[in-house]
């Protein structure tokens, strides 16, 4: 087979320092249970999930709380044996007060999940698999929590060729996806079997990054004895593969229009893990009450890569992890390219939570600015083929029309630009501002319309 | 647990790549000591002092006319690289205190006033040599021969400012290109090669600045478009003419390596902040810088057009960057 002598990329993006080898061999391990646990009604994208139980109420490990809100929505379940205590507004990653169902742990509960799995997936009709996947609660797990059903319901009219698992993982830090590979390579592969089954696409690929050699090969030899069409995908290292658009074209050598997802070029693109999530269901039953988190960073005593329970709180992860090596910290969720600060360790891990970076405040530079000098470092390292110099000099002028010509708005946000300016502008951020004040814009006009 | 400290909030990306824009200008700064050391070698001390003086000028109009951060400004090395290239394109008797004037004039008229760093349309150091050529024509077009003696001090330059400049023991000697020009003579491309001419002080030695381009071309420093398609169109028309007559038009590897063409192809036809930013749009800078110095070299008033082709460029480049927009990805 000449695939599997095939480096793929796609064209631009840029290059950081990896920082992977801080917990890229250390095994999953289970991070053990806490007192409480606060479980945020809006974990994923779409309406809020509406929760089923009172104050008070006992609950089981893994029986169901709250109800999907809406088709692009998902259940949520209790991670722990234990009593309801409130449902309040608590504080969350994204720095709003949420909804969230508050539950304390039973002390003397064993916390044994009791495999119960639902229908077998080879007897379910196509609705009934896509309403069985909603409700195990399960999302994206690469860090976005977009509703898995969603994206597995092929709308009419539509055709779905390729399945392609995402094991790119191009942030620095993160090793989760990584380990999950190594460490659930038949997850992934009945996982795929599973969806497969629903799918027929014509081909899966799994691209992986060739800086994980360990999970391209046993997810190579897994998929050759598996019977299924898979073809495993080595990516050279570059960042932001792991963005759809850029996966898709790495793999496909195609372009994803403007404004259009990826099932407009007949694809279907999935985190890995979350695909190892979606076998677990279908095997014993157990809904996404845990993921594996990465916490690692410069600040933190042990790097580790963690199954930790869904709500519980970041203080107690920083505690099993040894603890801060310095309290003036900067704590990142997610990668360092893409994620997002907090001001907070009082906040539960959700099920978008991928990585938790600690990195010493004095380690992220205080940079110097200066003005730009059309050096074109960001033009050759956007991915979207954008113009950030030109971007950046229109937001300094508050010109957000005029950046929306210049397709401001298919920027996904990616930070390469930002990364090699080497006056230190603020590209990315300021770009994020101008998306939002034209989103705001574009809304309030179709309100008055 | 205490609460740890988390009172600054930006957004991401937190990693930075290391490259500066300090660091990037320093790292052309000692990418033309040689060319210095090349010229001192080639016409004295004389030579070092032509540019040191018009450094000197630069970075004094840097410190004192920077609106802001005086001291940001000087360190950031752009003002150095603008002082050291106007000093290499001087010619090596020329006078100390026009040199310093030059410098002052580069920076002050085509940096400061444009907004410092970034904002210029035309290279601050070519801005500098156009100012000197309209006003003191004799003196930059004296040129001496290169002559031996590390410390020999060529009298044009300790000329006084205002006062014609003592030119009897000057022996002033024509260039290859004004030979080439007016009495059409080549110099041998082994001379031209290892700078054994005279010229400008930065502009003799094709095998350095060969070099220093490679340099830079590979630590990605400058587009390798702009040189390429400088010196593609500089050749390819040149050849065609060449063709046509050799007795009258030179030879494309007498235009590569002759006159100011390779220091204004690495230097400051790269000047990021005067030179588009699309890939396209520089294909076309480059094509028009090649096509000028072919135009002004061969039929033009003076025997070199380097100058004038990059300063004409330069105020094409907004324009360019707005027609060679980029198209993005999902558009094609």
């Amino acid at each position: 087979m000449t695939a599997d002598f095939k480096i793929s990329t796609f064209k631009h993006g840029v290059h950081p320092e990896e920082f992977k080898h801080l917990t890229d061999s250390r095994l999953i391990e289970q991070m053990p249970f806490v007192d409480e646990y606060v479980l945020p009604l809006g974990q994923h994208i779409g309406a809020p999930s509406i929760p089923i139980v009172r104050k008070g109420q006992k609950v089981r490990r893994g029986e169901k709380i709250a109800d999907p809100g809406g088709f692009v929505s998902v259940a949520l379940h209790s991670p722990v044996d234990g009593i309801v205590k409130a449902i309040e507004l608590a504080e969350t990653n994204t720095g709003q007060m949420v909804q969230s169902i508050r539950i304390q742990a039973d002390p003397y509960s064993s916390q044994i999940f009791v495999p119960h799995p639902p229908t077998p997936y080879e007897d379910l009709s196509i609705d009934e698999f896509i309403r069985s996947v909603q409700q195990s609660g399960l999302v994206g797990l690469g860090g976005a929590a977009f509703p898995a059903h969603v994206k597995f319901k092929i709308p009419q009219g539509k055709t779905c060729k390729y399945i392609m698992l995402n094991g790119c993982e191009c942030e620095p830090f993160l090793t989760s996806d990584h380990r999950t590979m190594v460490e659930k390579p038949d997850d992934v592969i009945h996982g795929i079997r599973i969806l497969q089954h629903f799918v027929k696409a014509e081909k899966v690929f799994i691209g992986i990054e060739d800086n994980k050699p360990d999970a391209i090969k046993v997810l190579r030899e897994k998929a050759s004895s598996s019977g299924l069409p898979i073809e495993v995908v080595s990516l050279k290292v570059k960042y932001p593969q792991g963005a759809e658009k850029m996966l898709i074209t790495a793999i496909l050598n195609k372009e994803v229009p403007s404004g259009k997802l990826p099932l407009d070029v007949e694809t279907l693109v999935s985190n890995v893990s979350s695909i190892a999530a979606l076998s677990e269901w279908f095997q014993t039953g157990k809904p996404l009450i845990d993921r594996v988190v990465t916490v690692t960073g410069n600040a933190i005593r042990q790097p580790s890569n963690l199954r930790v329970p869904i709500g519980t709180s970041m203080n107690e992860v920083i505690r099993y992890c040894g603890g801060l090596l310095t309290q003036n910290i900067r704590l990142l969720l997610g990668g360092p390219m893409m994620g997002l600060v907090q001001r907070s360790t009082t906040i539960p891990v959700v099920k978008g939570t991928s990585g938790m970076l600690f990195i010493e405040e004095e380690k992220i530079a205080d940079m110097d600015a200066y003005s730009c000098i059309r050096c074109g470092r960001c033009v050759d390292a956007c991915p979207m083929f954008l113009n950030p110099s030109a971007l950046g000099m229109l937001a300094k002028k508050a010109l957000w029309e005029d950046m929306e010509e210049n397709h401001v708005m298919d920027c996904f946000e990616c930070g390469s630009c930002s990364f090699v300016c080497p006056s230190h502008i603020p590209l990315v951020q300021s770009f994020r501002v101008a998306k939002g004040i034209l989103k705001k814009r574009k809304a309030s006009e179709l309100s008055k319309a | 647990m205490s609460r740890p400290a988390m009172t600054t909030v930006s957004t991401s990306p937190y990693l930075h790549d290391t490259a500066t824009t300090p660091k990037i200008m320093w790292e052309v700064v000692f990418s033309l000591l040689p060319m210095v050391a090349a010229a001192w070698y080639f016409f004295g001390l004389g030579a070092f002092m032509v540019v040191f003086f018009s450094t000197m000028g630069s970075m004094l109009t840097e410190f004192f006319f920077t609106s802001g951060d005086r001291w940001k400004a000087v360190r950031d090395g752009s003002g150095l690289i603008t002082g050291i290239l106007l000093g290499l394109c001087l010619p090596p008797g020329f006078p100390l205190w026009m040199a310093f004037m030059g410098g002052v004039v580069a920076i002050g008229m085509g940096k400061v006033i444009w907004g410092g760093l970034g904002q210029n349309v035309f290279n601050p150091a070519l801005v500098g040599r156009a100012f000197l050529q309209a006003a003191f024509p004799t003196a930059i077009t004296t040129w001496s021969p290169p002559d031996g003696g590390w410390f020999s001090l060529n009298s044009g330059n300790a000329a006084w400012p205002f006062m014609q400049a003592d030119h009897v023991d000057a022996i002033s000697t024509a260039t290859p290109l004004s030979q080439m020009k007016f009495e059409h003579v080549f110099a041998p491309t082994s001379d031209l090669f290892l700078g054994n001419i005279p010229g400008s002080l930065g502009e003799t030695s094709s095998v350095l600045l060969l070099l220093a381009g490679i340099y830079l071309l590979v630590r990605k420093i400058i587009n390798w478009r702009i040189p390429v398609s400088i010196l593609t169109t500089v050749a390819v028309m040149s050849a065609i003419f060449w063709w046509i007559d050799p007795k009258v038009y030179p030879s494309p590897d007498f235009m590569l390596f002759s006159g100011g063409l390779l220091l204004g192809t690495f230097y400051m036809a790269t000047d990021l902040v005067t030179s588009p930013i699309t890939p396209k749009g520089l294909w076309w800078y480059g094509f028009g810088i090649g096509f000028f110095v072919v135009l002004i070299r061969l039929w033009g008033g003076l025997p070199e057009g380097v100058m004038y082709a990059i300063l004409l460029m330069n105020a094409a480049t907004p324009l360019i960057n707005k027609f060679t927009r980029i198209k993005p990805y999902g558009y094609r």
